[in-house]
């Protein structure tokens, strides 16, 4: 049964609402809320398309699937009402708050122009938005949508969903009222603002394009990279570029938030989003509503529902993993933060009283009404934490640290001193030819450093507005409290003033972070396999295609030079052969250099030496090699997993820059060899050349490539196993791939992206040649 | 004159008794007075004329015509020989296959016989080195035949190599190396180190292929071999016999040569070790202590090398050929003698060291399948009568047991390890999910057949091998094992020999009887 609510209900029955910014956070809990409580609206969602989701398919994915609409599902009694209910009151325009008339076709102009109530929640909420970005949808968002409904001829109540730190960092009281109203007013242009943003992205793009900056992130890409390959390099590069750009944007737009005395590059371009929209909003009628920190809901779907990461989120859980040991902040400050469903019920009721009677802003804040002292909320978060510690990977709990209430200065000088450090030790580690396991550290750290960058920026931020000492009135909103009748005050409740804070942190609010934060709040140690047991068991389905594999380092323990050495050695004597092995020692570290440089150049150079190389005698020779060296210094599992790809239909391929007659005796393996291949002279013996380019670097995903296509095969429907950023061009080419004993770089990649990384070892044990040397003839004992 | 061998009862005076424990062994004190030691007889005396006896055998066989006149020029004779299974440890140079192979050679080439293969019956073991096959003929039969592609290795896996003989009455398929089924005379060269080996078994499993092996070697066969060192209470050997009833029917002539050997089995330095120790001198005590101070101080690598060279100065005590039922029935007569021990009644546990060998790791690694086949598959079957350990008892076992596997030698171990016994250690189940699989896979037979893999098949027999132990066993203990391999064995690990008697106790009860079989030198416990 729906509740029985009746003047709000009322007001709205009958009414198609326009809701934009219905993915975000408040927007979830705005559609819901007026779909359960509000039964006989209907609404009009402005969904912009995604890069391959359109509007209807993100509503489903994105809106409906979410955990907000639970209740009402089982109230409608199960999927298929629901389904039934939604596709009847909602409907779906294609739109975006950053173009000018807000991008609509004229069919879903016309479905806008019907509407009798916008609600305006777009907004580009991370605080780390580029400037121009922020200033196109939070500063222009606003004003477009008012132009567009005056576009199309119409004037419904505008009610914009703004913030109350448009105020600024001040301290006191900050009325509800336009900033530019105000005494602190800076006088300034919200279209000269418009103008410098847009500017300084072209300027900032002009920059990156220069050729000492491009030579900058060439270097950058191949530190990070290696010899992954020309295209792999200028993807990597232009990626840098494009980064770069957005960096200094971001910066740009805190830089100047702060010069204009806003705590961050949202408040600011919302200020002057309101002021904009006062400025050009014609006959629509707008109310503007202001929340302050929004945090998760009271009571409404469910205590303690929430979505996406807000801005305490990461750093209570900081705290609580130990990583934050202190937080700064003033013991008796104001926190204001106020649950989400009240900050819904606030735009309901805005909505409900209608243009004429709703005041022109409402703050929905609890600082002047129902304030929560910083130490109140660090004490609350230290209780439950003690109570309730998360656990650590090997399942002990994790301790909480006291307190201490130090200043922004000195936590940030903490954690960049980490951070200073945990980049030097990484560069240091990046230098180190590291592989597998040990490339692993570097990983880890670098996720690490990841994380004590994520709590610095928190820090910062964060710092800001705990600093700011704002007390927002709520006078105007509670003037439209007193309008409701009781039984709407009770369905409807935004009175800040019902919140017991403590009640409200410790049972509702910390135990809604720590599960939506998956965080382990269980003893006993952590299942940490779990994660690479379900990418293996992707990579082990039987829908997958093609599984390609890279040979030395993935499958053997050995390389070209071994290979040649054993061969070169196997009929010489023993002096022969010490003299060998001094000479091949002599010229490591140039081979090694032009091995790094270029992988395909190396291989050419290197195999001139099979010149005059008699093709007969390699032939016997290499069933040996065969044993003593590839098989010996295999790795077990690798030679299990490419057999367990074959047992599940897959095709399997090798790829590999060895030359062919070395890996000859791997066929039984395989379905397809791809090998390098040697010329042979007339007199029977080896040219030292190449028949063709060997299938290095992004020839690897080339060859895969056109290897999918002859059989019809699908790419995203493959696996690779490589161990370099050499391969990179092949793992990024396949929809599975595997990092095998990873050096240091590809470990760093792999880790970032998420993907299977795989440690094989030689067989315990097993016979450790110490020099790819073959033992002299017919004495040799094996283990 | 040599003793016999004995059975020593432990009292408080007895000194510690040794454990091999691989590529090590210890020191350990066993209850006094519900403990007893089984020592093999000390080594009978070589023949003097090893040479003389050979030639004299050949000329002179049971039941069979002398080998000269089964000999004519024009005619196909191949001579098979016992691969790198046998003996262990290997023998000194020149080994007893050099020398007999020689002497038939000899006579071969007085007949004027020049259409000669030599064939090593390896069934589904690993091909040998060559530097093994040198060892075994010796380099003049090996330069003279090996480089014509004379001297080459049985390959169970080429269908063209290989001859369908037909079926025993109880269905069971005989099909051996088809040089050896074409030929007008296979003449067989073997080494019986314990009863188990020889008779039918050399042609029949030796020269055979999987589709011959399967029949015998499954868990109800060797369930039902009670035990392998006891031809009439064997249900392996039946079926071995079996198929040599096909092989004669079918028209295969076996001109069978066997040899026994003494149990001289370690070189002076590591005399100690077949030694009783309340017999150890100075000198004995002194090699102990040093050999396992620097053994402890040695890393496995090494260790093992170092054991694998030993070389055995073990040499022939009896050599007789002839019909195989017949000349086999001699042969095992002279392994008893050198093997027998008679025992009075069973035990509660059962406790063995296992050394660093075993017929399937010559010059590689003792893996933990092969721990558990040495001492449930080999050492427990050191019986005639009844086992050593009553029904419900226990066996504690010595062995580091590592998580290790040679790359190139065992290769479907690694895999029957990590993906099989994971799943169940029970023979019948595993044998029905995942033999056929390991049996026909494309990989395994490349690598046994161009590489030096035992067949992908192998893991399984070995496994089969231990299957009676572990039905009849309460429980089974590894001293000193990695635990995580134990445990993958289905097996209890124990840090101490103490440990191990306390684990045991709640099967057997506080006070159990405990017998050791001080093995190798190898003997069989005559149950009574």
């Amino acid at each position: 049964m729906l509740e029985r609510t009746p003047v709000i209900a009322e007001s709205l029955a009958g009414k198609r609402i326009a809701i934009t910014g219905s993915t975000g956070f408040v927007g979830t809990a705005l559609v819901e809320r007026l779909l359960r409580s509000v039964p006989d609206c209907e609404l009009v969602l402005l969904i912009r398309d995604g890069k391959r989701t359109k509007g209807p398919e993100r509503l489903r994915r994105e809106i409906l699937k979410n955990d907000c609409f639970d209740v009402l599902r089982r109230q409608l009694g199960g999927a298929v009402p629901f389904e039934e209910v939604t596709t009847r009151r909602i409907k779906t325009i294609a739109g975006d708050v950053s173009a000018d008339g807000l991008g609509l076709s004229a069919a879903d102009g016309a479905i806008l122009a019907s509407c009798d109530v916008v609600i305006h929640s777009a907004a580009a909420v991370a605080f780390d938005s580029p400037l121009d970005s922020a200033i196109e949808i939070n500063l222009l968002g606003p004003t477009r949508v008012a132009q567009a409904l005056q576009g199309l001829g119409v004037a419904p109540h505008l009610v914009a969903v703004s913030t109350c730190y448009v105020a600024g960092n001040r301290r006191g009281n900050a009325p509800e009222e336009l900033v530019s109203a105000g005494p602190f007013d800076l006088g300034l242009d919200w279209r000269k603002e418009v103008a410098g943003a847009r500017r300084l992205r072209s300027d900032l793009d002009a920059k990156s394009r220069e050729p000492e900056a491009l030579r900058r992130f060439r270097h950058e890409a191949r530190t990070e990279l290696g010899a992954a390959g020309t295209p792999a390099l200028a993807s990597k590069t232009e990626q840098l570029r494009t980064r770069w750009v957005h960096d200094e944007l971001v910066e740009a737009g805190r830089a100047r938030a702060a010069s204009l005395g806003w705590p961050d590059a949202y408040a600011y371009t919302k200020a002057l989003g309101e002021q904009a929209l006062t400025e050009s909003k014609g006959n629509v009628p707008v109310s503007i509503v202001r929340p302050s920190i929004i945090e998760s809901a009271y009571a409404e779907p469910r205590p303690g529902w929430i979505r996406g990461f807000r801005m305490a989120e990461p750093v209570i859980l900081s705290y609580a993993r130990g990583l934050l040991k202190e937080f700064p902040g003033v013991p008796e400050g104001t926190v204001d933060v106020i649950p989400v469903d009240l900050v819904v019920a606030s735009i309901i009721a805005v909505a409900a009283v209608g243009p004429d009677r709703a005041p022109a802003i409402s703050q929905v804040a609890s600082g002047s009404r129902n304030p929560l002292k910083y130490r109140t909320m660090i004490d609350c978060i230290r209780d439950y934490f003690t109570e309730h510690p998360l656990y650590d990977a090997e399942g002990s709990p994790i301790l909480v640290p006291e307190w201490t209430f130090p200043g922004r200065g000195r936590v940030q000088a903490q954690l960049e001193r980490a951070k200073s450090i945990m980049t030097r030790t990484e560069k240091l580690l990046q230098a180190l030819p590291l592989r597998g396991k040990q490339a692993e550290w570097t990983a880890k750290l670098e996720d690490k450093k990841t994380e004590v960058e994520r709590a610095l920026e928190y820090v910062e931020l964060y710092g800001l507005y705990t600093e700011c000492e704002a007390i927002y009135s709520v006078d105007n909103l509670m003037s439209v409290w007193d309008m409701l009748d009781a039984d709407d005050q009770a369905a409807f409740c935004f009175d800040p003033a019902i919140v017991d804070w403590t009640t409200y942190i410790t049972e509702t609010h910390l135990p809604s972070v720590v599960e939506h934060g998956r965080a382990k709040s269980t003893p006993g140690k952590s299942n940490i396999e779990a994660r690479p047991q379900r990418l293996r068991k992707q990579v082990l389905s039987e829908e997958r295609h093609v599984a390609a594999f890279d040979l030395e380092n993935t499958l053997i323990a050995s390389n070209v030079v071994d290979s040649y050495s054993w061969l070169a050695t196997r009929r010489l004597p023993t002096e022969d052969k010490i003299r060998y092995v001094l000479q091949t020692l002599k010229e490591a570290p140039s081979l090694l250099s032009l091995d790094r440089k270029d992988r395909s150049d190396f291989l050419r150079h290197f195999y001139r030496r099979y010149e005059d190389a008699p093709v007969a005698q390699i032939e016997t020779d290499v069933q040996e090699l065969f044993t003593k060296l590839i098989l010996t210094k295999s790795f077990p599992a690798g030679i299990r997993r490419v057999r367990e790809h074959r047992a599940l239909g897959h095709k399997t391929i090798l790829i590999t820059g060895a030359l062919s007659f070395v890996v000859e005796p791997l066929r039984p393996l395989f379905d397809e060899i791809v090998a390098s291949s040697m010329t042979i002279k007339a007199n029977g013996r080896y040219s030292g050349e190449l028949s063709e380019v060997p299938p290095t670097g992004e020839t690897r995903a080339q060859v895969l490539a056109d290897y999918c296509s002859s059989l019809g095969l699908r790419l995203d429907q493959s696996i690779a196993y490589a161990d370099s950023t050499s391969d990179l061009p092949m793992l990024e080419a396949v929809g599975f791939p595997v990092a095998v004993n990873p050096e240091t770089r590809l470990a760093a990649i792999a880790r970032k992206r998420g993907w299977l990384v795989e440690n094989w070892s030689k067989s315990p044990g097993g016979p450790r040649p110490l020099l790819p040397v073959a033992a002299t003839r017919s004495k040799a004992g094996a283990v | 004159m040599p003793r016999p061998g004995f059975v020593l009862e432990v009292d408080k005076s007895t000194p510690p008794t040794l454990f091999w424990r691989g590529e090590g062994f210890s020191l350990e004190k066993l209850p006094a007075d519900r403990s007893r030691v089984i020592y093999a007889p000390e080594p009978l005396p070589a023949l003097d004329d090893i040479d003389g006896a050979i030639r004299h055998a050949l000329l002179n066989p049971i039941d069979q015509d002398p080998l000269p006149t089964l000999l004519f020029p024009g005619m196909k004779l191949t001579i098979a020989f016992d691969d790198v299974s046998l003996p262990l440890p290997k023998m000194k140079r020149p080994d007893i296959r050099q020398r007999v192979i020689e002497a038939v050679l000899d006579l071969a080439a007085e007949a004027g016989v020049d259409d000669v293969h030599i064939i090593a019956a390896l069934a589904l073991h690993r091909r040998m080195h060559e530097f093994e096959l040198r060892h075994a003929v010796g380099d003049r039969v090996y330069d003279a035949f090996a480089p014509r592609g004379m001297l080459y290795q049985h390959d169970a896996e080429d269908p063209t190599l290989l001859s369908y003989l037909g079926t025993t009455p109880q269905g069971e398929e005989v099909e051996i190396n088809k040089r050896a089924a074409d030929s007008d005379l296979l003449v067989y060269v073997n080494i019986n180190l314990v009863a188990m080996d020889g008779g039918w078994k050399s042609t029949a499993t030796g020269l055979a292929s999987y589709r011959s092996l399967r029949h015998h070697h499954n868990p109800d066969t060797m369930q039902a071999s009670r035990s392998f060192m006891d031809q009439h209470k064997s249900e392996l050997h039946k079926s071995n016999w079996r198929m040599g009833k096909v092989m004669v029917d079918s028209g295969v002539k076996v001109f069978q040569i066997e040899t026994t050997l003494n149990n001289d089995t370690f070189p002076s330095p590591f005399g100690f070790l077949s030694k009783r120790e309340w017999e150890w001198s100075a000198k004995d005590r002194a090699s102990f202590i040093g050999t396992k101070k620097a053994l402890d101080r040695t890393p496995n690598r090494i260790a093992r090398k170092i054991f694998h060279n030993i070389e055995a100065p073990h040499q022939m005590t009896s050599v007789q050929c002839g019909e195989v039922g017949a000349v086999h029935k001699i042969t095992t007569e002279h392994v008893y003698k050198q093997q027998l021990v008679e025992v009075q009644g069973q035990t509660d546990i059962l406790t063995m060291g296992i050394p660093y060998i075993s017929p399937y790791n010559v010059h590689s690694i003792l893996n933990p399948i092969l721990v558990m086949c040495m001492g449930l598959g080999y050492y427990f079957n050191l019986y005639r009568g009844k086992p050593l350990v009553r029904e419900g008892g226990v066996i504690i076992m010595t062995h580091p047991t590592p998580w290790e596997f040679h790359p190139v030698h065992h290769p479907s171990y690694i895999d029957f390890f990590e993906q099989v016994l994971s799943e169940t250690t029970d023979p019948h189940v595993l044998s029905a999910k995942y033999e056929e699989k390991f049996a026909n896979d494309e990989w395994y037979r490349h690598l046994y057949r161009t590489s030096y893999a035992y067949h992908g098949v192998h893991p399984f027999y070995m496994w089969y091998w231990g299957s009676h132990a572990m039905q009849h066993c309460g429980r089974i203990i590894i001293v000193g094992g990695e635990a995580r391999s134990v445990r993958r064995l289905g097996f209890t690990p124990a840090s101490t020999l103490n440990d191990a008697l306390e684990l045991a106790s709640d099967v057997v009860g506080r006070s159990p009887t405990i017998t050791h079989l001080h093995a190798p030198p190898i003997m069989i416990a005559d149950v009574t």
